[in-house]
């Protein structure tokens, strides 16, 4: 998030866009639901289903999956032509206004209607409540970046919120939902191909050279693979071993059938997990680890706070903490390493990290700090990009719109789109081994409009077979008027009907994220 | 800005703040039931009573807005007995079973209780009834009897989860908390966290401990990326229930959502992995930490020479923690010599 959670109590506006706020970061959900309701905060809701914020929405705005660009050309259309654009906040803090501008010239709220089916007045009036009033904050998730073109979305995003001087402002923002506890920290720590932590990337020569002196090894310059790219380069045979951390990739990466094969075709796989997930029953050596109850250290959430985790239990068994298992297998293959103590490698971190160069234990044992933060004097950064971007200044970029990968058609004539429910998190590894939850939530539903549902003879309950040109699964159908007809919804948490068998590993050529919600099914009576 | 002076003591308060609002600003305690700073006041259990000059009947600190020149007594006998005379009808219906409750130890009405010297149940009538139909959520138990009317969880469950699946149902003595119909409720446990009483307690795990007996850890949820801060409870080595107490801390400021609250299960599954396995004639068969680290060293080691370090790819993970990613990164790079690491922050 380029802002703190708290600033959004201070926003006067929201355009909330492919995020199920209240089910998946409920927290976040509940300070947005207070906003509208007792300060009577403005609020757009763009996404494919009747989500719970939408019935607190001013407009809102049922996308097709795949559309979200053109809604947004077609509401920074509307901001120019009706003036409602920041001109002072452009000129003095960004830059390539003049041709982004011309570009929003083709997208008029009828022309987007055509390629969309929204509403145009609805369009003018999400813009208007949007950019109505200051501050207003645009909060997004996985519903604007899985996609194929997610990055693009993004962008769109950013100069939406440029456009109405809403970046660097207690308040606005651009804030991204970050959906697993440490996700943020992941990508922080360089649990990237192309970054070490801090995002200094392998290429810069400067900032490798003090990783090679400090880690007293050679860090290679070239960028490596993303997982998706690590799938195929197994089949291909460039990828012999794999070493999974915590992860179920057997239950959350697009198109399953494919990556059972590439983990098939390994010479080596191993997992360190804490429950012999889908992925670990492939390995060749499964290694227990200790759940976040049983260890210390530090998870970043979403709003980039560095907080502390604390051992509240002994080991399980003879389960190790992660950091624990590294170190000794770094130690078996000839570089020692002997941490006694996840503050020790913190340290080490923030010696290495400028952005986290000013955290420590101590200064985070009641609250946690966000980075930035360059010293130990500096009290963290809240908001991103206040007097200035981090870049100097703001570029507008212009976005073309390209479609989704996949269009529904004769064979495959409805749209399936994935998300979370709120009792369950994820591949359900955890959540589905919480008896109380797993009984009281036991299973998934395929959310269905009432008109197609008619149209296909279906009630709720009925058991269903829903096949995409990758695969098919069974699940129970839904009938509800949540997803609009022609679109359908299905969680991924449930491994005994693994949406993911049928989901499209098109990916979005910048980020590399797979076209989780946009997927062309059949749905028949099983 | 406007002055009060409250036992004596002046303070500065902005307008509008209440007379609590200017006693905590004074540093005086004034005795507290349905009030909670999260939840808008109500004034309903009237232990926050005070006297005002110029006031013939004293007033409810809570709500009252405090006015300028305004000159506030906390103490007195005549006050202290009105607030005993409010224990000892809340007591009509609440029954004095510390001893078997769950909240015993920190209950704000037991404190009360033992701080005005309230030391029998002074009024008697046909015992409330204690089994009811099951609450609005599956995982909280309802102890209706025990239920002091104070009215905190349904301004809870409608002003801070905005979702207003419970309220008081019925009049006088027969009221008690019941579902609001048409309305479903979420279990997040709000209710029962700002529960003064053991009127709501938590019924996930069997096992019960007295509030002295389990440790309290705070830590970060593992969850979803909000980062809530909350407290596992320990006793004897598993964790029991998760809490908050801590209504001041951010970002969550006490509140969790189900997964948060009741969602600890896994930690103590049977399912849990406690030794490494090595695959052995197909099968994965336990094996000791060094057979297994062994062998992954070696496996490891003979594909980098034979196929080169970016032959290896490495995982890690947006579920494990910093310093746990950022030894794996260290390992894949310094070790391995490959760039090839990634997560699921994409997926």
């Amino acid at each position: 998030m380029t802002n703190s959670i708290a600033c959004v109590d201070k926003a006067q506006a929201f355009l909330v866009i492919g995020s199920n706020t209240t089910e998946n970061h409920p927290i976040i959900g509940d300070r947005v639901k207070r906003a509208v309701t007792q300060r009577g905060a403005g609020l757009v809701v763009i996404d494919p289903r009747r989500i719970e914020l939408a019935e607190y929405a001013n407009v809102f705005l049922q996308v097709k999956p795949g559309h979200n660009i053109p809604v947004i050309l077609g509401m920074m259309h509307v901001i120019l032509k009706e003036g409602l654009h920041a001109p002072d906040y452009i000129a003095e803090r960004c830059e390539g206004f003049e041709e982004f501008a011309a570009s929003l010239e083709a997208h008029s709220p009828e022309k987007v209607q055509q390629i969309t089916g929204v509403d145009a007045d609805l369009i003018r009036k999400a813009a208007r409540v949007y950019a109505g009033a200051k501050p207003a904050s645009i909060l997004y998730a996985m519903g604007v970046t899985q996609h194929t073109q997610g990055t693009d979305a993004v962008k769109c995003l950013a100069n939406l919120a440029m456009l109405t001087g809403n970046v660097g402002v207690e308040g606005g923002g651009v804030n991204p939902l970050r959906g697993q506890n440490n996700v943020q920290g992941a990508c922080d720590m360089g649990g990237l191909p192309n970054v070490v932590t801090g995002y200094q990337k392998v290429g810069d020569d400067e900032a490798m050279a003090k990783f090679d002196e400090a880690w007293g090894r050679k860090v290679p310059r070239e960028p490596g693979l993303t997982v998706t790219e690590m799938g195929h380069a197994a089949l291909e045979g460039k990828i012999r071993a794999l070493y999974v951390m915590g992860e179920n990739p057997m239950i959350t990466d697009p198109d399953l059938h494919h990556i059972e094969k590439a983990l098939e075709t390994l010479n080596f796989l191993v997992v360190q997990d804490i429950f012999l997930t889908e992925t670990a029953a492939k390995a060749d050596v499964v290694l227990p680890a200790c759940s976040f109850a049983e260890k210390d250290g530090t998870f970043t959430n979403t709003e980039r706070k560095v907080q502390r985790v604390r051992a509240a239990l002994a080991p399980r068994g003879e389960c190790k903490p992660d950091w624990q298992i590294v170190q000794e297998l770094s130690t078996k293959m000839g570089y020692p390493m002997s941490y006694a103590h996840p503050r020790e490698i913190f340290e080490e971190i923030a010696s290495l990290t400028p952005s986290y160069a000013g955290i420590d234990y101590d200064r985070i044992e009641r609250e946690g700090i966000p980075w930035p933060c360059p010293d130990r004097d500096h009290p963290g950064t809240p908001v991103l990009h206040v007097e200035r971007f981090a870049r100097g200044k703001g570029l507008f970029q212009v976005v073309e719109y390209k479609g989704p990968a996949e269009e529904a058609d004769d064979e495959y004539p409805l749209i399936l789109t994935t998300g979370r429910e709120h009792p369950h998190y994820h591949s359900g590894s955890m959540t589905r081994r919480c008896g109380r939850i797993n009984d009281c939530f036991p299973e998934g539903f395929l959310e269905m409009h009432p008109a197609d549902a008619e149209r296909l003879g279906l009630h709720t309950g009925d058991g269903v077979r829903v096949a995409s040109r990758r695969g098919e699964i069974t699940t129970k159908v839904k009938v509800v008027d949540r997803p609009a007809p022609g679109t359908v919804f299905l969680s991924f948490h449930y491994s005994e009907s693994p949406v993911n068998v049928l989901t499209n590993p098109a990916t979005c050529p910048v980020a590399k994220i797979p076209e989780y919600k946009v997927t062309a099914v059949r749905v028949e009576k099983a | 800005m406007i002055n009060v002076t409250i036992d004596g003591v002046r303070v500065e308060v902005p307008k509008g703040a209440t007379i609590l609002e200017a006693a905590q600003e004074a540093g005086i305690r004034i005795p507290t039931l349905c009030y909670l700073k999260k939840l808008s006041p109500i004034g309903s259990c009237r232990m926050c009573v005070v006297e005002v000059e110029g006031c013939t009947k004293p007033v409810t600190a809570c709500d009252t807005p405090a006015g300028d020149g305004m000159v506030v007594t906390t103490d007195s006998e005549e006050l202290r007995e009105m607030r005993r005379d409010v224990l000892r009808l809340l007591l009509v219906r609440h029954p004095l079973d510390c001893p078997v409750c769950d909240k015993g130890g920190e209950c704000d009405l037991q404190d009360l209780v033992y701080e005005f010297g309230v030391t029998a149940e002074s009024y008697r009538t046909e015992p409330f009834e204690r089994d009811v139909p099951r609450y609005v959520s599956p995982f909280i138990r309802q102890w209706p009897d025990r239920c002091v009317l104070c009215g905190r969880c349904v301004r809870a469950c409608k002003e801070v989860k905005g979702v207003g699946c419970i309220q008081i149902v019925d009049n006088g003595f027969y009221s008690y908390i019941g579902p609001v119909p048409g309305v479903e409720c979420i279990s997040c446990g709000e209710c029962l966290s700002v529960c003064p009483v053991g009127a709501l307690t938590d019924s996930v795990h069997p096992t019960k401990a007295r509030i002295w007996q389990a440790e309290r850890v705070p830590t970060t949820c593992g969850y979803c990326g909000v980062g809530c801060q909350l407290e596992l409870n320990v006793l004897n080595g598993e964790v029991i229930r998760v809490t908050t107490t801590d209504f001041d801390r951010a970002p969550n400021f006490g509140s969790l959502c189900v997964k948060g609250r009741f969602g600890w299960e896994f930690v103590n599954h049977p399912d849990r992995l406690e030794k490494p396995l090595v695959r052995k004639d197909g099968e994965l068969k336990e094996a000791t930490w060094d057979e297994a680290l062994g062998l992954v060293a070696r496996k490891l080691q003979e594909i980098k020479d034979e196929h080169g370090a970016d032959a290896v790819g490495g995982l890690s993970s947006a579920r494990c923690t910093n310093e746990e990613n950022y030894l794996f990164q260290k390992f894949m790079r310094a070790v391995i010599g490959t760039n090839n690491v990634d997560h699921c922050a994409r997926l």
